[in-house]
């Protein structure tokens, strides 16, 4: 196996047209807005940051299991060996470099790792940083009595030796190129601290330490969580001296504060997008609409006698208006694409037909597959009815207002749809795990962290209602995308992984596993003055580089 | 008075044990479960989810799984969070201060002003002062606090900026001036309504006092009005408030989902709340058991204080 190109696959976002135009429409700004004032940052970390969420954080050992607003507290905190830049690239972090086959990093046949580590780095309580901290987290996460959150990768390492304090070297039982991706997402927790404890469980949950550019304040349970900047960090920053991330469980109520002026950023979940239009329009605050790698498609059980006919979901697809829903309910801010990869990719594939909103089409394609028209203007075939629920989390008016619009625009194709909303608790448990549902409205994403890779949610040995240890759900079976996904997983050659992944998502296109309907936008906002945001479509959240926040001086 | 006490004891500790069944089955065979939100962001795999129910003991049937709670919590182990990966007693404690200082903020308001104006809706009975007073009873009865509190952040916060839009305090600043600039919001919202409970509890419990015998009696003495209001009626007329205190007072400490939700306080509704959704079993059942003890207590409070007031029920209840 050849991995010469693997450089290139730490490129997880094309750098050009399209990532100009799209996502860093903000980073263009700010580097305008930059060059006009030509603000740099202060010498010492200065001033504080209120960074409203809708969720609260509460689970800080970044190995444990968490949401993504765990993760906003984790990259203030902890240091990965590497993470991902707005553009897709690597870029070292605790490591000295990205481990490639060129500087001896990844083995020709990909699977002897070795990663040099910076010698600089301290913990917060002053404790140096060595290779044994990163044995010692690799290892935590396969250790059978720990709850790790994901083993996703980790698993595959087979032996680990420390060859000095500052290197690493790890081997795996096969190749995994999706691992260089899922460690820049993976951060390190202090050996010495959670080995002192009773329960590695419960060692970071009050008073977690790590090597990030900000280290634990204190936290209001419920409320907020303050961080302090780390005047010892080894990397730029931070510019700021305390972060305040405040939770704000109503949206409304999050929008109210931040036009009131009680926030100085809101990022994540955001503002509804039904304030956007409003919210460019304030006074002394910026407000932009960021690129966001999730999509709302609607999920198909593939077992379901009616929706297994593929002529079925094509027909759905054609009659669904996606572009109405786009600019009626969303107010426009969301972006079409039907592709189950994100525009953002390097893997995206741009050629697909696009989708065209025709129930005459969708008509036809019924007909010609055998669905007749029966009783109550409902299609029949083989004595089954044209007939399924959809289901989403209660609470969620937009959406609600989407599904009406679908159910209108299906009812005209001869398909009864009915709605079976439960709250999210109870949509995500069996009832989605053990695919119980007919079609389900869901915003989700399919990769594998940052990287491509959707066999967690694509492989027909990844369907949980037959036994498999997946996420794929609509229980999709493909005997090409098994293979495909199989050899993109060993494939470290960035131009051969694209080709697979093209093809593939040409494969969805076709047979529809899922019914895409548009690319998530979300709208963030911050005062004007504070700079150095910059949307990262390959982080968790945008605060992803807040040790570079600063605020502007007069 | 000791055997009164242990025979509510012996009701209470009965009581506390149906409430913990019935909370836990309800709990647990309501659909989903604490791994339903990593499913939804698709970042982790079924395997790791049932690995993680296992170590949970999640799995196990449910009478086991109760039979542990139940030995745990008797032995005074209340429990670890599977959201915080904190002890359920010391997040229980984090989150009283706010719901204490917001509620007995709006119970004091709503109280004082309640009385009053029930008072003198009874006094001056098919007044305008009591038809305006029963119709804003009404309304402020019928008015979702939701909406409400939205009205409020989006007037006072927004158009005119007199407040906060919500939160406890400002970020470095637990200044009193700043805490209380924050309470007004919330604490008039739910002043609105139990201000409107209070106000025709009292008026109700009023006329019922002054068309007594004692009253008139008291008139023809040549008593004054406001002496007669005061000395005799209101002291009697208060009698049954105790009772409504006493059942009040489990609130000052459960908070106010609603509320809490709108202005982002931090109190024990919140936590309820963001628990029930994330199906954190731990938590949820020690809020639930800690309410029902403050019922209990309130209840036998209520009861103590009654037989103080009232001589003709403290002899029974001795």
């Amino acid at each position: 196996m050849t991995v010469s190109k693997s450089i290139e696959s730490m490129q997880f976002a094309s750098i050009g047209r399209r990532a100009l135009l799209g996502a860093s429409v903000g980073v263009c700004a700010l580097i305008g807005a930059n060059m006009l004032f030509a603000q740099t940052p202060p010498e010492t970390p200065t001033g504080q940051v209120v960074v409203g969420l809708s969720q609260e954080p509460t689970a800080f050992n970044p190995l444990m299991a968490g949401i993504e607003v765990d993760e906003t507290i984790w990259m203030q905190i902890y240091s990965p060996l590497w993470y991902s830049g707005p553009d897709g690239t690597l870029l070292p972090e605790l490591a000295a470099e990205i481990p490639i086959t060129e500087n001896g990093g990844i083995s020709q046949d990909g699977l002897t790792w070795t990663v040099r580590l910076r010698d600089d780095v301290t913990w917060h309580d002053g404790t140096p940083f060595t290779a044994e901290d990163v044995k010692f987290s690799l290892e935590l996460i396969n250790n059978p009595d720990f709850r790790a959150g994901n083993r996703m990768g980790h698993e595959l390492i087979e032996e680990i030796t420390v060859t000095n304090p500052h290197e690493i070297t790890w081997t795996m039982r096969e190749p995994y190129a999706p691992y260089l991706a899922l460690l820049a997402a993976t951060y390190m927790v202090p050996r010495h601290i959670i080995e002192a404890a009773d329960d590695p469980h419960t060692a970071l949950a009050t008073a977690p330490v790590g090597t990030g550019p900000f280290t634990w304040g204190a936290r209001a349970s419920g409320d907020s969580i303050t961080l302090n900047a780390n005047e010892d960090f080894f990397g730029d920053g931070p510019y700021l001296e305390r972060a305040i991330f405040r939770y704000i469980p109503e949206q409304t109520a999050l929008y109210a504060q931040f036009r009131s002026g009680q926030l100085d950023a809101t990022i994540g979940s955001g503002i509804p997008a039904n304030y956007f239009a409003e919210a460019q329009d304030l006074p002394g605050l910026v407000v932009e609409a960021v690129a966001n790698p999730s999509l709302e498609i609607v999920m198909p059980n593939l077992e379901h006698p009616a929706l297994q006919d593929v002529a079925v979901r094509r027909a759905l697809f054609s009659a669904i208006d996606s572009e109405a829903i786009i600019e009626a309910i969303y107010y426009d801010l969301h972006r079409p694409n039907v592709s189950f990869a994100p525009r953002e990719s390097w893997a995206y594939n741009d050629a697909l037909a696009p989708h065209v909103f025709d129930i005459d089409e969708a008509n036809r394609l019924l007909d010609e597959a055998g669905w007749e028209m029966g009783a109550a203007n409902v299609r029949e075939k083989d004595g089954v009815r044209l007939a399924f629920d959809i289901s989403t989390t209660t609470g969620n008016a937009l959406r609600e207002q989407a599904q009406q619009l679908m159910i209108e625009t299906w009812r005209a194709i001869g398909a009864q749809v009915s709605i079976n909303n439960m709250p999210a608790a109870v949509i995500w448990g069996d009832f989605y795990r053990l695919s119980q549902f007919d079609t389900l409205l869901v915003g989700t994403a399919f990769r594998t962290g940052m990287d491509p890779d959707p066999s967690n949610r694509f492989l027909s040995t990844a369907i949980p209602a037959q036994g498999g240890a997946g996420a794929n759900y609509m229980q999709w079976q493909n005997t090409e995308a098994d293979a495909l996904l199989q050899e993109g997983i060993v494939t470290f050659d960035m131009d051969r992984r694209r080709e697979i992944y093209h093809r593939l998502q040409e494969i969805a296109r076709d047979e529809l596993p899922i019914i895409p309907i548009y690319q998530y936008q979300l709208v963030e906002g911050r005062k004007e003055g504070l700079e150095g945001y910059v949307p990262n479509i390959n982080a968790r959240h945008n605060s992803w580089n807040m040790r570079e926040w600063y605020w502007a001086q007069d | 008075m000791t055997r009164f006490l242990i025979g509510r004891l012996g009701q209470s500790l009965l009581l506390l044990w149906i409430v913990s069944v019935v909370g836990f089955a309800i709990l647990h065979l309501a659909p989903g479960g604490p791994m339903s939100q990593f499913a939804e962001s698709g970042n982790m795999t079924q395997a790791d989810m049932d690995r993680m129910a296992e170590q949970l003991g999640l799995n196990r049937p449910l009478p086991v799984q109760y039979a542990q709670w139940l030995t745990n919590i008797v032995a005074g182990d209340w429990g670890v969070s599977y959201r915080d990966q904190q002890p359920v007693l010391r997040i229980i404690f984090s989150h009283l201060g706010a719901t204490f200082e917001l509620m007995l903020t709006s119970t004091v308001i709503a109280i004082f002003i309640g009385v009053w104006v029930g008072v003198l809706g009874a006094v001056w009975r098919y007044s305008l002062f009591d038809s305006v007073a029963t119709i804003f009873a009404m309304v402020a009865l019928s008015i979702p606090t939701f909406w409400f509190g939205l009205v409020v952040i989006w007037y006072f916060s927004i158009e005119l900026g007199w407040l906060p839009a919500g939160s406890r305090m400002t970020p470095g600043d637990g200044s009193f001036a700043n805490r209380f600039h924050h309470l007004i919001g919330p604490a008039l919202v739910l002043a609105l309504v139990s201000t409107a409970i209070w106000s025709r509890y009292m008026r109700s419990s009023m006329l019922d006092v002054i068309n007594q015998d004692y009253i008139r009696t008291a008139r023809s003495k040549g008593i004054s009005e406001w002496r007669i209001l005061t000395r005799h009626a209101l002291r009697n007329a208060l009698l049954p408030m105790i009772t409504i205190l006493g059942l009040q007072l489990p609130n000052l400490l459960s908070g106010a989902l609603v509320t809490e939700t709108v202005f982002s306080w931090p109190g024990m509704g919140r936590l309820f709340l963001d628990s029930i959704n994330y199906r954190d079993y731990p938590t949820v059942m020690g809020i639930l058991m800690f309410t029902a003890i403050l019922v209990l207590i309130g209840n036998l409070i209520a009861d103590i204080l009654y037989g103080l007031a009232d001589p003709r029920i403290g002899g029974r209840a001795r």
